[in-house]
Order: C-alpha cells, then sequence, then structure tokens
C-alpha cells in the first residue's frame, strides 16, 4: 500500500513538473481508464463527424469545393486513426472501441446529430464546429500523456485549417447572391446553439473536474472555453454580415466579454442521451458500415494467414 | 471538335469512377481502406480539373472547369460504362478499380508522349497516382479473391458482372484514330494485349476465371450510357443546376 501511495505521488510530480506519461510507463488505474474513454470518444467523434459533411461531397457545388471537402473528410477519418492507435497504447483494440461505439456504450461529440440540410452548412461546420474543437483541443497539445498529447499537436493544425476553409466559404455565401446569403444565415441559425453546446454542460452541471485538470486534460472549464468561443466567433459573424440568433448577446465592457442567452438544456439532454435528430440514421451508417465490411477483414485476415503458411512451407522446402 | 470529346473522355473516365469513390466516403470495411479510397477519388478529380482547365482554355469565353463539369447532358458525357456501374459492395468496387487501373496506367505512360504538352504533362504527375492506385486494388483483388470463400465468391461475381464492359475501354472511335495519327491521343490498340496480360496474371492468382464471360453492348464513348449515368449526374450537378450562375 506504502509503494502504491509512493507511485502515485511520483506521477504526479511528473505530471506537475511537465513531464510526460508514456504508455509503458506506471499510471494510476483510473487514468488508464479515464484516458481511454476520453480518447476513443474523441476518436468515434472524428469518425462519426466524417458522415454529415459526407453527405454534400457528391453534390458538391464546384470541383474546388469538392476537392476541399474530400480532402477534409478524409483528415477526419486521419485524425480517428492517430487518436485510435493512442489509445490502443493503454490496452484496448480498435475492435473492443468499435464495439463500444457501435452498442451505443460510448459517446461520440452530439453536434454530428444535427442533419446537414444545405451546402452552407459545410461552410458553417468548419468555420463553427472545427472552431470550437480547436478551442477544446489546443489545451490537449499540453496534456500528460504523451500519445494523446502528441496526436492533438497534429489534429489541432488540420482542424485550424479546416476553419479557415469554413469559413472561406462562409465568406464567399455571404458575398453571394441573397439566396446564397439566406443559405449562409439559415445555417448559421440551426448550428449556432448546438455549436456552443460541443463545450458541454455549465460548469455547475459539470461532475468532478477535478482530476482532469490534475492531468491536464482540462485547462479551462466548459464555461471559459465556450466564452472563449462566442467572444471569437462573434466578430468573425460580423464581418461576413449574419446575424447570430441570440437576441441577448450583447457586449459587456464591464466584464471584457460577450454576454449571451440561455442555452436550451433540455435539447442538449434529448441529443445526448440518443433523441436527437439523427442519433439513430449515425449510429446505423456506422454500424452498417462495420457489418458490411466484415467479410473483407475476414478475408484480408485469412490471406494473410495463408501467406504466412506458404512462405513458412517454402522456408522448409529450401532447408 | 475530335480533340474537345478526347479530353472530355479522359476526364470522364476519371469524373465518374471519382464519384463512385467519393460515395464511399465514411463507409468502408475499414479506417485504411475508407482513407485509401478517397485519396484515389481525390486524385482523379485533381486530374479532371487539369484536363477541364485545358479544355476550358480552348473554348474561352464564359467556360470554366465547371461549366464543363456540371452542365452538360447524360448525351455529353464519354466515360466507359465501366466507370459508372454502382458500388453494389466492396468486391465490385475493388473489381472496377483494378480493371481501371491497369488500363488507366499503360494509357498514361503512352499519354506521356503525346504531341500536346498539355496532355502529355497532365499524365506525367497523373502516372504517379495511377501506379499507387494499381498497388492498392491489385493488393485487394487478390486478397479477396483468393481470401475466404466468401470473399472469393463474391470477387467472382463482381468479375462476372464487370468483366463484360473491359472491351469498350479498347475500343476506338473515328476521332480517336485522327487523333492517334496526329500524335495526340495515345493508342489504346498497342497496349491491349499487355493489358490482358497483365489482368489474366491477376485474375489467375486470385483463382478467378473469367473463361464464361461474354461481352455486354458498351456504347459510353459515343455518349450512350446506362440508366445509372442520369442519377449520377443528378447528385453531381444538383447545385449548379438549382443556383446557376453563382460563384461558390
Ligand atoms: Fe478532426
Ligand atoms: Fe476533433
Ligand atoms: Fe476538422
Amino acid at each position: 500500500m506504502g509503494d502504491q501511495i509512493q507511485l502515485e505521488e511520483l506521477f504526479q510530480q511528473r505530471i506537475d513538473a511537465g513531464g510526460k506519461i508514456e504508455p509503458k510507463d506506471w499510471m494510476p488505474e483510473k487514468y488508464r481508464k479515464t484516458h481511454i474513454r476520453q480518447i476513443s470518444q474523441h476518436a468515434h467523434s472524428e469518425i462519426v463527424g466524417m458522415l454529415p459533411e459526407g453527405n454534400w461531397i457528391t453534390r458538391a457545388p464546384s470541383l474546388r469545393r469538392k476537392v476541399g471537402l474530400l480532402a477534409k473528410v478524409q483528415d477526419e477519418a486521419g485524425h480517428g486513426l492517430y487518436l485510435y492507435s493512442a489509445a490502443e497504447t493503454l490496452g484496448i483494440s480498435r475492435d473492443e472501441m468499435f464495439d463500444q461505439l457501435h452498442t451505443g456504450k460510448a459517446k461520440y461529440s452530439s453536434i454530428f446529430n444535427y442533419p446537414t440540410l444545405s451546402w452552407a452548412d459545410i461552410g458553417t461546420i468548419g468555420w463553427l464546429v472545427d472552431g470550437a474543437a480547436i478551442i477544446n483541443q489546443v489545451m490537449l497539445t499540453r496534456t500528460s500523456f504523451g500519445p494523446y498529447a502528441r496526436a492533438m499537436v497534429r489534429i489541432c493544425k488540420e482542424e485550424s485549417f479546416h476553419q479557415r476553409q469554413g469559413y472561406e466559404i462562409m465568406l464567399g455565401l455571404a458575398q453571394g447572391t441573397p439566396e446564397q446569403k439566406a443559405m449562409a444565415q439559415d445555417a448559421l441559425n440551426r448550428f449556432w446553439w448546438p455549436s456552443l453546446m460541443m463545450f458541454g454542460p455549465r460548469d455547475e452541471d459539470s461532475p468532478n473536474t477535478e482530476l482532469s485538470v490534475k492531468w491536464k486534460i482540462k485547462r479551462k472549464t466548459n464555461d471559459e472555453l465556450r466564452q472563449q468561443f462566442i467572444d471569437i466567433t462573434v466578430p468573425q459573424a460580423e464581418y461576413l454580415g449574419l446575424t447570430i440568433p441570440d437576441p441577448d448577446l450583447k457586449w459587456n465592457d464591464e466584464r471584457g466579454h460577450y454576454d449571451f442567452g440561455e442555452i436550451d438544456w433540455d435539447e442538449f439532454w434529448t441529443v445526448v442521451k440518443g433523441n436527437g435528430p439523427c442519433n439513430t440514421e449515425r449510429l446505423k451508417a456506422r454500424v452498417d458500415a462495420w457489418e458490411e465490411g466484415a467479410w473483407v477483414r475476414e478475408a484480408a485476415l485469412a490471406y494473410s494467414e495463408k501467406q504466412v503458411i506458404k512462405k513458412n512451407q517454402k522456408a522448409k522446402l529450401a532447408s | 471538335m475530335s480533340l474537345r470529346t478526347y479530353i472530355l473522355s479522359l476526364s470522364d473516365n476519371a469524373m465518374i469512377l471519382g464519384h463512385r469513390l467519393s460515395e464511399l466516403c465514411g463507409h468502408g470495411p475499414t479506417l485504411e481502406t475508407d482513407i485509401a479510397l478517397t485519396n484515389i477519388s481525390l486524385d482523379f478529380f485533381g486530374q479532371v480539373r487539369s484536363y477541364l482547365q485545358y479544355l476550358a482554355s480552348i473554348d474561352g469565353d464564359q467556360v470554366t472547369e465547371d461549366t464543363l463539369a456540371f452542365l452538360r447532358t447524360e448525351r455529353e458525357h464519354h466515360n466507359c460504362i465501366l466507370l459508372e456501374q454502382p458500388n453494389v459492395d466492396f468486391a465490385h468496387i475493388i473489381m472496377r478499380q483494378y480493371l481501371f487501373d491497369v488500363f488507366q496506367l499503360l494509357q498514361l505512360e503512352q499519354q506521356m508522349l503525346s504531341t500536346d504538352e498539355t496532355i502529355a504533362a497532365i499524365a506525367a504527375k497523373a502516372i504517379k497516382e495511377a501506379r499507387y492506385h494499381q498497388r492498392f486494388s491489385e493488393s485487394w483483388v487478390l486478397r479477396l479473391g483468393d481470401g475466404t470463400e466468401v470473399s472469393h465468391t463474391k470477387m467472382q461475381t463482381a468479375l462476372d458482372t464487370l468483366y463484360p464492359f473491359v472491351h469498350e475501354l479498347f475500343t476506338q472511335n473515328d476521332w480517336e484514330k485522327e487523333l492517334v495519327e496526329q500524335g495526340i491521343a495515345s493508342d489504346v490498340k498497342g497496349f491491349e494485349s499487355r493489358y490482358y496480360d497483365t489482368v489474366f496474371q491477376t485474375l489467375k492468382s486470385a483463382n478467378l476465371s473469367k473463361d464464361d464471360i461474354i461481352n455486354r453492348y458498351a456504347q459510353g464513348k459515343n455518349g450512350i450510357h446506362t440508366e445509372h449515368l442520369g442519377y449520377i449526374l443528378t447528385e453531381l450537378q444538383y447545385m449548379q443546376r438549382a443556383y446557376p450562375n453563382m460563384q461558390w
């Protein structure tokens, strides 16, 4: 027991000193479990996030936009891949993580349970959703678990490219025809509040973030991050000439921040609990891809086993 | 006029297959194949842009890569009909890909020698991509053909469905013959036997048989397509048709 306490102290000292925890290092069981959960859910968000945007690849309005969107969605698949690999270093397989996703045991970001109904939604997702993701994730580039921190460095670079690409789509629409401008405004109307929800419940409703802070998974609270996002985004919307759908949104000189209206927390919990507009469809798409791909994965495995046998036979004959 | 049709035929092969692959994004059997197929789709759309920007520069006036990509009717498309065949399952996706990849690689080798500098330059860039595409699809033909009984049956079905369209890749219309004589177009007849040698070799290694397969009517290069193309174009052209003359 004394050993355990000493190990934990050393472990925490290392984190406090800014050191990284690597997969082979000793770590408290809770640290391992928390990281498996967080990293795998982040990975799931990346790959489920491919679906609402993938929805517009075949209908992209120009060749340039199609190529940009294809590349973006491919990046998200890459993010999923790095993150699954990072989680695997903690002793869970990708298949197990997929199983948790498919059975609803693991969550993914709720924002992807909203439908993409027009081309402007693609711009809005890049601008707001990738934008919110960056704010959430920049702090993770300095998190204590080495593989996660390193994956996030690469991912954040690509996310900021996505954010700029999304904003650029919006700029084109905002400067376009009245129809295009209306399309942009409608997308902002639908995605604004769900984007704010991406930062999670209010601090007073957010169960212990103490450990998260200790392990440097979190450096700021949900409400601080949400405020930061709003403060950055409002001037961007103004520049586009678009109206944020919140009558209570107002600059507060005293606070040095924007005040904003109440988030619809009923909607938040409805979607989190699986009853959002696209939860069923998103999960079904992932499960279908997995099930329809089973024979492919089995064949690949059988083939590689056959290759090994053939190689061994050759080696035997040669000797 | 023949140069125009020729460029469109090259571009449409890439565009229609690129579109089919782009339908799959996020739905593949593994994350790795998903990434690879999206990558191949991206390569094809890159080629399309090069061809259509070239064609737009010839056409002049109000013509752009996008008016060329999104505002033509079914009858104005010149892709071979192999490429518009649907994504029935992963076996069909891989088989369609392989049967075209071998062809495209050989075609690009010739195209690099084109007397038309732009067409040659596009080929020089695309050939690197095509080599990777063929390696990818061939490895999967082998894996699935010689994997399990299930995968073997699915691959044989895919071959039976798709192989009857392969012969169209080697048809030569009058407009194409004229360009071959001028040294602009690659002569498909020149590498036909190499194509079949390569494909037969792979099919044999993958335990697949094409012995009883009979060619099907195929006139895609002349703008006569299967019913699939209309639906591809409906999706592909949706935004340009619904919101004409706008910048995106
Ligand atoms: Fe991402
Ligand atoms: Fe992300
Ligand atoms: Fe992103």
